[in-house]
């Protein structure tokens, strides 16, 4: 990222007062239109909402095969349509803190092992209003024996959901989690009617009501003049058209047709930024590249060849191939600079062929490594295994890439490969991350880590309510999967979206892009 | 004649009948299955199980397939795996936008290149025939979806003449359907007029060289009459049959200008669905499209029978 880049960034993220901001853009010798633009952009101008206008969204990751059933969410455009429709229990706000939505508070008791939530006065689209039996059912519905819900395994905890009042919410759950606040805003966890099951017309208690919907090409949605939050839904039409292709999605936005895209082509941004009618929104996150040695596995049982691995990448380099630099340098711990419990005196590992040759004397046994590498895994994934293996050789280790089709990766490959490239979309929490991939009887503990320390150390860290505490646990738990772990992590991808200038109230999310799949909502259009 | 077109009939079915079988049993080969491919990277062993048993994906395949034939047979393709709504709903609109792209196409590009194709016979190895061949190689030679942003980049992101999105729904008015979709179309046309064009002129003069065009000559016709009325008959028979072949093109083989072009046709759907594995979809789509391209085939024979006088009256 340029420093004109990161200074905007900046100001959108609202670090920067107003005469900062300018004051470092005159230095730059940026002009003060584009300058004032930015601002405008960053809420500083003008901050009421105002209501009416359409808006196009142009939307990648969709498919004919999606449904707006919560339970089948997987990629983008399923869920930020499902979103404009129907809330989240509890939502993540830009800075990864979880704030009310149909849960207005709530209150953890018995070493966060019992939960209880009140529930937010609201109306659905059909006119009946909220009560908590709807929201056992909504919660239920990702529970129990033979769940398809990717939610599934985060409330698996849970032993027991019950309406104890009219308007509240009694959760437990089989042991402490003072972190339950984030398997409970899953993206896949919202709130219907009890008793509904027609999803290709869902109701919801949402910003905008259900119009049309074509799985993988286009969903509109009507402003809900009734919803209970008056801070959401400013537009009157919300029209999402599904562009899968990339550069399509540059013209589609470059030309007008569309108001907002994400998963900007950063090899192309330049076509953005040429066009002062449009504005980029960054936000660092958790997305992350990842190479997963397992740990249970040979030849990376041993803990010295998987030292000799990590010394052995450049991972500057991967963080430019991959990402375009749009990014952060990764330290073999998934959880990204941008959380607030990052440990920062981690010491960074980097590219050093001594230190990796000096380690790979060390190890014994053998050494012989495969790494089986896929597109299916992240863009670019099969160049960026050959680049690291460029790197490891002049570091004096030798490995073979296998390309592996794309087609089945996550089936036949991923899990059982003992070296295999994957990818994370990251987590809100680090606890959450943790317990996903690294718990030693995790579903998809991919590098097989399986330490007993470890996992008795998550156990606690989750108990713990008190943050002066809890933050040395996670920092601890960081610093053993970085010296010890399988998991060897290049880069974190930064969230690019880009808007027109005329859409105002877009703020960055570290957690997903599209303001976490809320920018529906949001907000409004300013033509002026 | 009725006989030959019988025949031709009755070898389609089979045909037919070959195809749906490859269909099935080569989807059965396909690594992964749906419950795999739908979860990706959150599947577990639970929620994969789950799936299967509720689909009936653990039955025999024998069985499977039996039950499948005589579904499609009566226009029933189950459910698709991934909405459970029928397969026929979801694939009718997507059919339909086909249809409409690949006529709008074909109503275009076969009058043009047949022109075309004539016209470069009759002013064979002037400036006009090789200008027309060179550049319907030059669009041929180009990969179709490069075309397409070409075109994109010039007609719609820099001239905004079109629009970049070729978003269709079903309530749009003829005439703007005809708009959107604009850019798609002279894509698809430039991609297959190289290949009738060429057809057309070489059977054209290889007719040319008979006898019986030299006594055309010899009676004192003008050139176009002699192309037009004694040559271009008895050269229809190829022209057909490569006419047949780029239409079957236009309906099964455009998933790449449909992706360029965000366009809602069926190859982008067949395409989701052998990526998800949702086989009832893939099915259909594959057995639709044998449906059409046997169909157009025998299309080509019949007119290619019926050009034929030998074979029109037989003895």
């Amino acid at each position: 990222m340029d420093r004109w880049e990161e200074l905007q960034q900046a100001a959108l993220n609202g670090r920067l007062s107003r005469r900062q901001f300018m004051a470092r853009a005159a230095a730059l010798g940026v002009t003060t239109s584009l300058a004032t633009g930015v601002l405008a952009k960053a809420g500083y101008a003008d901050d009421t909402p105002k209501q009416g206008g359409t808006l196009n969204i142009g939307i990648a990751g969709g498919s004919t095969t999606d449904s707006l059933d919560p339970t089948t969410y997987t990629d983008s455009m399923a869920f930020n349509v499902a979103f404009a429709i129907m809330n989240q229990l509890v939502e993540t706000d830009p800075n990864n803190k979880q704030i009310p939505s149909l849960f207005k508070s709530w209150e953890a008791s018995d070493g966060a092992t019992k939960w209880v939530f009140k529930v937010q006065e609201a109306t659905f689209h059909n006119g009946k209003s909220l009560d908590a039996e709807d929201i056992v059912y909504s919660i239920n519905l990702h529970r129990g024996e033979g769940s398809k819900s990717g939610a599934a395994s985060g409330l698996k905890p849970i032993t027991d959901v019950k309406a104890t009042d009219k308007m509240e919410v009694t959760i437990t759950l089989s042991e402490g989690d003072a972190d339950f606040l984030y398997p409970i805003s899953d993206y896949h966890v919202l709130v219907v009617p009890k008793d509904f099951k027609d999803w290709s017309h869902p109701i919801g208690t949402g910003a905008y009501t259900f119009d049309s919907y074509q799985p993988g090409v286009s969903a509109s949605v009507k402003r809900y003049a009734d919803h209970w939050n008056k801070e959401r839904g400013h537009v009157d039409e919300v029209n999402f058209t599904c562009i899968n292709d990339t550069a399509q999605r540059m013209n589609a936005i470059v030309s007008g047709q569309v108001d907002i895209i994400h998963r900007v082509d950063t090899a192309t941004i330049d076509l953005i930024k040429a066009v002062p009618t449009l504005a980029l929104v960054m936000a660092h996150g958790g997305y992350h590249a990842i190479y997963a040695a397992r740990c249970d596995m040979d030849p990376f049982k041993d803990p010295n060849l998987r030292k000799a691995v990590k010394y052995a990448i450049d991972r500057e380099q991967l963080l430019k191939a991959l990402f375009n630099g749009y990014g952060a340098i990764g330290n073999d711990s998934p959880i990204p600079p941008s959380d607030p419990y990052f440990n920062k005196d981690l010491e960074q590992t980097k590219y050093d062929p001594d230190k990796a040759k000096f380690y790979l004397k060390k190890a014994t046994g053998t050494t012989k490594i495969v790494l089986s590498a896929s597109d299916a895994a992240f863009n670019g994934a099969v160049d960026a295994a050959l680049l690291f293996q460029a790197n490891a050789k002049a570091a004096g280790l030798d490995f073979d890439v296998k390309k592996e089709p794309a087609d089945g990766f996550w089936d036949n490959v991923w899990l059982k490969a003992p070296f295999c490239e994957s990818y994370w979309g990251g987590r809100p929490a680090a606890t959450q991350m943790f317990t996903t991939a690294y718990k030693s009887d995790a579903a998809w503990n991919e590098t097989g880590y399986k330490v007993e320390a470890f996992d008795k150390l998550l156990a606690e860290a989750k108990k713990t309510v008190e943050e002066d505490k809890r933050a040395p646990m996670i920092k601890e738990l960081q610093k053993m999967v970085h010296d010890d772990g399988g998991a060897i992590i290049p880069a974190f991808k930064d969230w690019v979206d880009a808007t027109a200038t005329k859409v105002k109230g877009y703020k960055p999310h570290s957690m997903f892009d599209l303001c976490n799949g809320r920018a529906a909502e949001k907000v409004w259009i300013d033509e002026a | 004649m009725l006989k030959l077109i019988g025949q031709r009939l009755a070898l389609g079915l089979v045909t037919l009948l070959l195809a749906s079988a490859l269909i099935f049993f080569t989807t059965t080969l396909l690594p992964g299955d749906f419950a795999s491919a739908m979860l990706g990277q959150q599947a577990t062993a639970e929620n994969t199980a789950a799936i299967r048993a509720e689909l009936g994906l653990d039955r025999p395949v024998l069985v499977r397939y039996l039950d499948w034939l005589s579904g499609a047979a009566h226009g029933d393709f189950g459910n698709s795996l991934a909405s459970h709504r029928p397969v026929m709903e979801e694939i009718r609109p997507r059919l339909a936008n086909t249809f409409f792209l690949a006529i709008y196409a074909a109503l275009v590009a076969v009058p043009l290149s047949v022109f075309l194709g004539i016209m470069a016979a009759i002013r064979q190895g002037t400036v006009f025939d090789r200008g027309v061949n060179v550049g319907a190689l030059l669009t041929i030679s180009v990969p179709e979806f490069f075309l397409g942003y070409l075109l994109l980049m010039f007609l719609a992101a820099h001239y905004r003449i079109f629009p970049v999105l070729s978003v269709v729904n079903p309530s749009m008015p003829l005439y703007t359907r005809l708009y959107v979709t604009f850019l798609p179309m002279i894509t698809l046309v430039l991609v297959i007029v190289a290949h009738m064009m060429r057809m057309t002129r070489a059977s054209v003069l290889q007719v040319m060289a008979s006898p019986y065009i030299e006594m055309a000559y010899l009676k004192g016709l003008p050139k176009w009459r002699v192309v037009v009325q004694h040559a271009l008959p008895n050269a229809l028979a190829p022209i057909v049959n490569v006419i047949a072949l780029n239409l079957a093109y236009l309906v099964v083989g455009v998933v790449v200008v449909e992706r360029v072009f965000v366009y809602p046709g069926m190859g982008q759907m067949l395409v989701d669905a052998v990526a998800k594995r949702n086989i009832p979809t893939v099915l259909a789509c594959g057995l639709i499209f044998a449906v059409v391209f046997i169909a157009l085939n025998i299309l080509a024979d019949v007119l290619s029978i019926m050009s034929n006088p030998r074979l029109r009256h037989p003895r």
